[in-house]
């Protein structure tokens, strides 16, 4: 059984977390315990049903508001696939804890109400679910049940949003209209929609097809740890990191950026031995032929495939603080295992999420703004782009003073 | 046909791909923390964490103490188990004792002689003390809605207060474990673990757990329609007939408020298999502790409660 990372998006309202506690409450993945006090808490507000919402809602803030301030992460499992859920806020407000859940996603599911069509959240969340490259994106078209079951309305969001999407960057789009509430196309085909032949929400879920997300051309594996016993085996050296691209193999001809010295892989063990083998995302340790200076932060890669070695980068940059981004400023950046400082040269554009329009008079990012930035580095980072690899394209910004990230980058392609 | 061959071949299991996020994350808080320590109780999820970090450093040492906070409610099985473990991996072992909070004066014993509030100030007591910038602890996202929102890496203030309205973003797995002088961290390498992953891992790996977590015989009673066993910190009251029941242990907490449920499983496989079938979450079946309130978890991880 494998794992299937999705996340949910939309808007206020569009019924996010009514549709996950519809997908637990159908996969029999809800507890008595925690139907009973949903059901309890339903009744004291005097609503007119069982609030699915409430299954996921867990912050006394969030239930006062009827509102989702942060990521919750649910967990269910059928025979075919476990899958993690992470259910994010819609509010503008809260677009950093979106981001959150989208970034480690294999799935985004946007959600918007049939009646209200394409909003300006649904817009800012298929261009961030794009700019994070989660491979493949539902859209979800809920409240089926309140238009009528009106295939017309599903086709013209539908043809709407795939006018958008052309303008971003997606590998997979799915559109599914459901009911959320009722259930509709949720678990099981729903009869009231009988014009739609796709499958339910759920089966696809269960059967897209990930295995080939994963970058398996590209070796990289950046060192996490010096492993070196004091006592006893002290003729023990080795890198243990997370393999984030490509097979590696015991005999590999490799190198150790940035230095560039070459070697070969002696061995990959494991607390349970050797393995001949290893690839994303595993935790493994590796042994190198020669005695090299090797650090965290450096990185093990191919002879004639390496990443770039640089101090200049370009980058899509979705800023999630109070404070602005500008010219001038200075923060660490942390990327694969390696934290350096940056100044930042230059703001290149702001993109408008509804035109997709770019504003070249931005000088500087607010809160929950998006655009291009141009930075140097103090060390070089070893880089790919974003879209060849998620783990050596991405980095967070740091504030120096504060410690709080403020920022997410994805490399840009040149 | 190819490709689908070519699928499981270069894909993870579910216990592999958590085994390997827990790795990376705990390795990850020994490389950017200065003085990190691991929580562990002899609870199954402590278990498995310790098994993970053992395993993420082999064949060096695990470069952590480990802490525990002892309310001195704990059931004598599990601190046993704790005292085995921790020497036959020659790790160092720091007790944050309640009791002798108590006995000093420094914290005062709630009502109805309830130790679970009171923990936290020792834990926060034990950490400053001792200079640690990081705690990891076992708990899952899946346990209580509250966890469910919390981060991998957690901030705490200078008070050791959680904000739940002001968690930093997370973005894939880079994680920013940077505190000021008197901020801290929690992290939590097991957080994408549910109760059924954690014993089916217990099951492949053959981890030992505290005998109580099986199916045994025992003297129990009923109280708030959960079974408690007669033990040396909880006695029935004279309305509480006694009775002998099979049971066994979903969660190891404090004696006076963990209850047991009853059941036939007597081996990590059994328990497996009752777990999967089970319609009750652990917490909501074996816990006084959470049913004061809706927000009862909320309040107590604000405070600074694990």
């Amino acid at each position: 059984m494998d794992i299937l990372r999705f996340a949910t998006a939309g808007s206020v309202d569009d019924g996010k977390s009514t549709l996950i506690g519809r997908l637990l409450f159908d996969s029999k993945a809800v507890f008595t315990d925690q139907l009973e006090s949903v059901e309890r808490t339903s009744q004291l507000r005097g609503d007119l049903y069982t609030d699915l919402a409430l299954l996921t809602d867990g912050l006394r803030a969030e239930r006062e508001q009827g509102i989702t301030i942060d990521v919750a992460y649910r967990y269910f499992a059928t025979p075919r696939r476990k899958f993690i859920i992470a259910d994010t806020p819609g509010h503008i407000q809260y677009t950093r804890n979106m981001v959150t859940g989208a970034s480690t996603a294999d799935l985004a599911v946007v959600l918007v109400d049939a009646r209200k069509g394409l909003v300006e959240q649904s817009r800012r969340h298929a261009t961030i679910v794009s700019l994070l490259r989660v491979p493949h994106i539902v859209l979800a078209i809920n409240k089926m049940d309140l238009v009528d079951w009106s295939e017309e309305v599903f086709e013209s969001i539908r043809t709407e949003f795939l006018e958008f999407a052309t303008r971003l960057d997606f590998t997979d789009v799915t559109v599914i209209p459901l009911s959320a509430l009722a259930g509709d196309n949720v678990v099981r085909r729903s009869s009231n929609m009988p014009w739609y032949e796709g499958a339910s929400l759920l089966h696809h879920l269960e059967n897209v097809y990930i295995a080939s997300d994963r970058n398996l051309t590209d070796v990289r594996f950046p060192v996490q740890y010096v492993i070196r016993p004091q006592n006893g085996r002290g003729d023990y050296r080795a890198f243990a990191g997370q393999v984030v691209g490509g097979v590696l193999k015991p005999g590999d001809e490799v190198v150790v950026l940035p230095s560039g010295l070459p070697t070969r892989i002696r061995a990959i063990d494991t607390a349970d031995g050797e393995v001949l083998e290893a690839y994303p995302p595993m935790s493994v340790t590796i042994r190198l032929d020669d005695e090299l200076d090797v650090s965290r932060g450096d990185m093990i890669c191919r002879q004639h495939n390496q990443p770039t070695v640089t101090q200049d980068i370009d980058a899509m940059v979705c800023w999630m603080d109070e404070s602005e981004l500008r010219a001038g400023q200075k923060y660490a950046i942390k990327h694969t295992t390696r934290t350096v400082r940056a100044l930042i040269n230059e703001v290149q554009y702001e993109l408008d999420i509804n035109s997709l329009h770019r504003s070249q008079s931005a000088d500087s990012l607010g809160l929950n703004a998006i655009g291009r930035v141009r930075m140097r580095t103090t060390q070089p980072l070893l880089v790919d782009a974003y879209r060849r690899n998620r783990n050596t394209g991405g980095f967070i910004i740091i504030d120096e003073v504060t410690n709080r990230t403020v920022g997410a980058g994805v490399i840009t392609d040149n | 046909m190819t490709e689908f061959h070519d699928a499981p071949r270069y894909g993870l299991s579910q216990l592999d791909y958590l085994e390997s996020e827990a790795i990376f994350i705990i390795r990850e808080v020994a490389a950017e923390n200065e003085h990190p320590a691991m929580l562990f109780s002899g609870g199954k999820d402590s278990i498995v964490m310790l098994h993970l970090a053992v395993k993420a450093f082999a064949p060096g040492p695990v470069p952590f103490p480990v802490v525990h906070i002892d309310t001195g409610h704990n059931f004598a099985e599990v601190l046993e188990f704790r005292d085995r473990r921790v020497a036959e991996l020659g790790i160092r072992l720091v007790v944050g004792s309640v009791q002798e909070a108590i006995d000093s004066g420094r914290i005062r014993e709630g009502v109805g002689g309830s130790r679970n509030r009171i923990q936290t100030p020792v834990l926060l007591h034990t950490a400053e003390v001792n200079g640690f910038t990081a705690l990891m602890g076992g708990a899952r996202r899946d346990e209580e809605k509250s966890r469910a929102k919390e981060r991998v890496f957690s901030f705490r203030d200078e008070f050791g207060q959680w904000d739940p309205k002001d968690q930093r973003p997370e973005l894939w797995s880079l994680f920013n474990a940077r505190i000021n002088q008197g901020e801290s961290m929690r992290v939590f390498p097991i957080s994408n673990w549910t109760e059924l992953d954690v014993w089916q891992y217990i099951a492949r790996e053959k981890i030992e757990v505290p005998s109580i977590y099986y199916a045994h015989v025992r003297n129990v009673f009923l109280r708030n329609s959960m079974l408690f066993a007669v033990d040396r910190h909880l006695q029935p009251r004279s309305d509480e007939p006694v009775f002998t029941a099979k049971v066994r242990y979903r969660t190891v907490g404090d004696a006076t408020l963990t209850a047991a449920v009853e059941s036939e499983a007597d081996t990590p496989e059994k328990v497996v298999m009752e777990v999967a079938g089970s319609r009750v979450t652990e917490r909501g079946a074996t816990r006084g502790d959470d049913r004061v309130s809706e927000a009862a978890m909320e309040d107590r991880k604000k405070e600074g409660y694990f």
